[in-house]
C-alpha cells in the first residue's frame, strides 16, 4: 500500500475573490470540487491570499499543486505550468501576485528540509482586476482548461478523479451570479 | 545636499506602500507615506445581506482574515442593539487572541527580524557561546549547544544553495547591522522554532473556526459552534482540552524566547530607542468582551494625548460615543474627491487621481483623525493605554522587557519613554503577545467554567427592522484599532466603511496639513547609505504595515526598488 501512503496531495487555490480574475485560483479549485469527487489522499484548500497558515499543510504533503493568478508578461488569459526545477527562476522574475507569500513559504520549507517532492503551479494571466466577484468572460473560459491541467497533474501522480453525477454550484460561483443579476438590474 | 529616496514597495507582505524621504546631512528631513493601490473593496457589500458581510470582509486581507470577520458582525450587532451570548463572546475572544499571538510571532521573526539580524553573520558564530548567551537570558528549552549547531549547519546548506528566499531582501553586511554573530545565531534558531510554534496558534483558530485558513463559525448574533457532548463536530470537552494543549505549547516560547529576544536584540541597538517616535498620540479600543452587551472588557481601550499618560480617556463599551463620534477621515491629500474630514458613516470614495504631488494629493490611503488629531494605533498604543490604566499584565511584561534591556545593555537608566521608538514598537508587540497568552488562558478557563454551569447558548437570532439603522464594530486587532461602519436600510447594506489600523498609521497629511504616524516617525532617522535605506525600512516595518486591506492593488508588475536622486 506504498502508493496510498505517498498519495498525499495538496491542491491550493490562491487569490482574492473580491478582485475578479485575481481570484481565479480559488474559483478553479472550488469548481474542481463541485465537478468531481475527491478521493482520500487529495486535499483541496481555498488559500485565499493567506500565507503562513498554509505552511503547516504544505510541509506535510508529498505533492503540491497551486492554482493562482500570475503575471508573466504574456497576454491576458495565457495559461502556464511551472513545476519543480523551474520554480526558483519563476520567483526571481516575480510573476505571481502572491509571490511574496508563496515564495517565502517554499523557501522556508527548503530551509526546514521539508519541501514537497513535487510542486506545480498552474497559473492564468488575469484580464481584469476590478472590484467584483464575477470573473471576466475570458477567464471563465480559461477556467475549464485550468481544471483540465490540474486533472492531468493529478493523473501524473496516479490519481484519477471521478466526475460527480450531478455537478454542484459552489459558494463563490453563486455569489458571482447574484452580483451579475444585481449589476444588470 | 538633499537626497530624495523612494522605496516602493516597502512591505514583505501583500500590499503596496511607497515611502519617499528627503535626506539632509544623513538624516531624514521630510517624509511622505503613500498607498499605491486604490481601495474601495467595500463597494462589493452594497445591497447585500448584512448577515453575510463578514464572509466578504474576511477576504479583504490575507493576513487579517478572522479580524475582519469578527469586526463585521460586531458592526451589524451594534446597529441592531443585539446582545451576544457569553459563550459566543468567549469563543470569539479565544479565536482573535490566538490569531494575535500567531500574527505577532510571525511579524517579529519572519517579517522584521532580517532588518536587525544579519543572517549570514550567524555562520561565523560559535554555537557553544551562542547557547551560553541564550541560556543566560531565559529558560527556553531549545537554547542548547546542539540546537545552535544544528541550526548553523542547516543555514550553511541553505545559504550555500544560493537561494536565499526570505533572506534575499536582507541588507547583510550593512553598516547599521550591529549584532554579534552569536546573537544572530540565537535569533535564527528562534526564527526556525517560531515556524513550528506559530502553528499551534493556527490550530486553535482552526478548531473553533471550523475551517482553515478562513473561519466559518462567525454569525451576526454569536457563533455557529454548538456546545455539547455527542456529535464530533460540536465543541466538547475533548476539543477544549486540545485547545488547552496548544495554549500550553505557545506560552513558553512567547514568554521565554520572544519576550527576551526583542530587548536582547534591542540592547545592541540602543540608539534605535531614541529614533522613530511617532505622532505621540495613542488610540486603542477595548476588546475581549466578558458580558453579552459588551460593557465589560479584559483589554482596555482609550486615548492618550501627546504622550502624557495622565491624559488617558478610556473607551469602555461597544458603541462608546467617545469613540463613535471622534473618528473622521480626510482626503485632502488622498486621491479622492473632496477634502473635508467626513465621519465614516458618511464616507465617500470617489477617485480623483493626480500625480504624486508633494504638497497636494499623493496617496490612495485617507487620513483618519480622532477629534481632529492624528493618532498612532497598534501594540505600542495598546501597551501605553494598558499601563496608563493600571492593567497588571501590561505593566508586568513591560517591566520584564525593560529589565532584560537594561541587563543586556548594561545601562540601568533607560527611561520608559524610550518605548516610543522604532525598537520600542517591537518591544511593545512582544509585551502585548505575552499579555495575549494570559488573556487566552483566562478566556479558555471562563468558557470551560461557563459551559460547566449548563449554559450552552451560542447564538441570538438577529431581526432587521424596516428603515435605516447604523452601527460601528471595533476590534483591538494585531495592528491596532480596527473599526467597521455600516449603514443598513430595510435589512440591506447601504454603506460600509472599514477604517483599518494601517490607515491610521500610514495615512498621508490630513486636512490641516499635519503628517501621519509613519511620516512623523521617519523624521530625523539616520540614513547611512541612500542606496540601501535599511533605516527607513526598520522604522516603517516597526508598525507592522499591512496595507492589503488599506488599499487595493492595480499594478502587479512593480518590482522591489529603491530610487535615489540628488536634489
Amino acid at each position: 500500500m506504498q502508493n496510498t501512503q505517498q498519495r498525499n496531495i495538496l491542491v491550493i487555490g490562491m487569490g482574492n475573490v473580491l478582485m475578479q480574475d485575481e481570484g481565479i485560483g480559488v474559483r478553479v479549485v472550488e469548481e474542481l470540487e463541485q465537478r468531481y469527487s475527491v478521493p482520500p489522499g487529495v486535499t483541496l484548500v481555498d488559500g485565499g491570499t493567506t500565507g503562513m497558515e498554509l505552511f503547516e499543510p504544505m510541509r506535510h504533503c508529498h505533492s503540491l499543486i497551486v492554482a493562482d493568478a500570475v503575471n508573466t508578461g504574456q497576454p491576458p488569459g495565457s495559461l502556464v505550468r511551472i513545476a519543480n526545477d523551474d520554480i526558483p527562476a519563476f520567483f526571481q522574475t516575480k510573476l505571481s501576485n502572491h509571490q511574496l507569500g508563496l515564495s517565502d513559504l517554499l523557501a522556508l520549507l527548503t530551509l526546514k528540509g521539508e519541501l514537497p517532492e513535487h510542486i506545480a503551479i498552474i497559473g492564468m494571466v488575469p484580464h481584469s482586476l476590478e472590484q467584483k466577484l464575477g470573473l471576466t468572460e475570458q477567464a471563465e473560459q480559461g477556467m475549464d482548461t485550468m481544471i483540465d491541467m490540474i486533472l492531468i497533474e493529478l493523473d501524473d501522480l496516479g490519481v484519477e478523479l471521478e466526475p460527480r453525477a450531478q455537478p454542484r454550484s459552489g459558494h463563490w460561483r453563486k455569489e458571482a451570479e447574484w452580483e451579475a443579476l444585481h449589476l444588470c438590474a | 545636499m538633499t537626497t530624495r529616496i523612494t522605496v516602493d514597495p516597502i512591505t514583505r507582505i501583500e500590499g503596496h506602500l511607497r515611502i519617499d524621504v528627503e535626506v539632509d546631512n544623513g538624516k531624514v528631513s521630510k517624509a511622505w507615506s503613500s498607498g499605491q493601490m486604490w481601495r474601495g473593496i467595500e463597494q462589493i457589500l452594497i445591497g447585500r445581506d448584512p448577515r453575510e458581510a463578514w464572509s466578504y470582509t474576511q477576504r479583504f486581507c490575507g493576513v487579517c482574515t478572522t479580524v475582519h470577520a469578527i469586526t463585521s458582525v460586531r458592526a451589524v450587532e451594534n446597529a441592531l442593539g443585539l446582545e451576544v451570548p457569553v459563550n459566543a463572546q468567549l469563543i470569539r475572544n479565544i479565536i482573535q487572541t490566538a490569531h494575535a499571538i500567531q500574527d505577532h510571532i510571525v511579524h517579529f521573526y519572519h517579517l522584521s527580524a532580517v532588518d536587525w539580524v544579519d543572517v549570514v553573520s550567524a555562520l561565523d558564530a560559535d554555537p557553544v557561546a551562542a547557547a551560553k548567551l541564550a541560556e543566560s537570558l531565559s529558560d527556553w528549552s531549545l537554547n542548547g549547544p546542539h540546537e545552535m549547531k544544528a541550526v548553523q549547519q542547516r543555514l550553511k546548506a541553505f545559504v550555500g544553495s544560493g537561494q536565499l528566499g526570505p533572506f534575499a531582501s536582507g541588507y547583510w553586511g550593512h553598516p547599521a547591522m550591529k549584532l554579534p554573530p552569536e546573537v544572530n545565531l540565537m535569533a535564527v534558531a528562534h526564527y526556525l522554532q517560531a515556524l513550528d510554534i506559530q502553528n499551534h496558534a493556527n490550530k486553535i483558530v482552526a478548531i473553533l473556526g471550523g475551517k482553515s485558513p478562513h473561519i466559518q463559525n462567525v454569525a451576526v448574533g454569536g457563533v455557529s459552534n454548538s456546545i455539547g457532548h455527542d456529535a464530533p463536530s460540536v465543541l466538547n470537552i475533548e476539543r477544549l482540552m486540545l485547545i488547552k494543549n496548544f495554549i500550553d505549547k505557545l506560552e513558553p516560547f512567547v514568554k521565554s524566547a520572544y519576550l527576551t529576544d526583542v530587548p536582547a536584540v534591542g540592547a545592541f541597538y540602543l540608539d534605535w530607542a531614541g529614533i522613530g517616535g511617532g505622532v505621540n498620540n495613542y488610540l486603542t479600543v477595548p476588546d475581549c468582551p466578558q458580558d453579552a452587551a459588551g460593557t465589560v472588557f479584559d483589554l482596555p481601550g482609550g486615548y492618550i494625548d501627546n504622550g502624557d499618560m495622565s491624559t488617558l480617556r478610556p473607551i469602555t463599551t461597544f458603541g462608546d460615543a467617545y469613540f463613535r463620534d471622534g473618528v473622521a477621515e480626510s482626503s485632502k491629500h488622498s486621491w479622492y474627491r473632496g477634502g473635508d474630514p467626513l465621519h465614516p458613516w458618511d464616507g465617500e470614495t470617489e477617485p480623483e487621481y493626480t500625480d504624486f504631488q508633494d504638497e497636494g494629493k499623493y496617496s490612495w490611503v485617507k487620513a483618519p483623525t480622532f477629534y481632529g488629531k492624528r493618532a498612532e494605533v497598534g501594540p505600542l498604543a495598546d501597551v501605553l493605554v494598558g499601563v496608563a490604566g493600571g492593567h497588571p499584565g501590561y505593566t508586568k511584561y513591560l517591566n520584564a522587557a525593560m529589565d532584560t534591556l537594561k541587563g543586556v545593555s548594561g545601562n540601568p537608566n533607560i527611561p520608559l519613554e524610550a518605548v516610543n521608538s522604532t525598537i520600542g514598537r517591537h518591544a511593545a508587540r512582544a509585551v502585548r503577545c505575552a499579555v495575549m497568552i494570559d488573556t487566552l488562558k483566562d478566556q479558555w478557563q471562563k468558557l470551560v467554567d461557563n459551559v460547566a454551569t449548563g449554559d450552552v447558548d451560542t447564538f441570538n437570532s438577529p431581526v432587521f427592522p424596516r428603515g435605516e439603522i447604523k452601527g460601528v464594530g471595533f476590534h483591538q486587532a494585531p495592528r491596532g484599532a480596527l473599526s467597521h461602519w455600516v449603514v443598513i436600510e430595510d435589512g440591506k447594506i447601504k454603506n460600509y466603511q472599514a477604517v483599518v489600523p494601517s490607515t491610521w498609521n500610514a495615512g498621508p497629511r490630513d486636512a490641516d496639513g499635519e503628517i501621519g504616524p509613519y511620516e512623523s516617525s521617519l523624521l530625523d532617522n539616520p540614513v547611512a547609505d541612500p542606496e540601501k535605506p535599511l533605516e527607513v525600512l526598520r522604522t516603517v516595518h516597526s508598525f507592522d504595515p499591512c496595507i492589503a486591506c488599506a488599499i487595493h492593488m492595480v499594478d502587479t508588475e512593480q518590482q522591489e526598488i529603491v530610487k535615489v536622486k540628488a536634489l
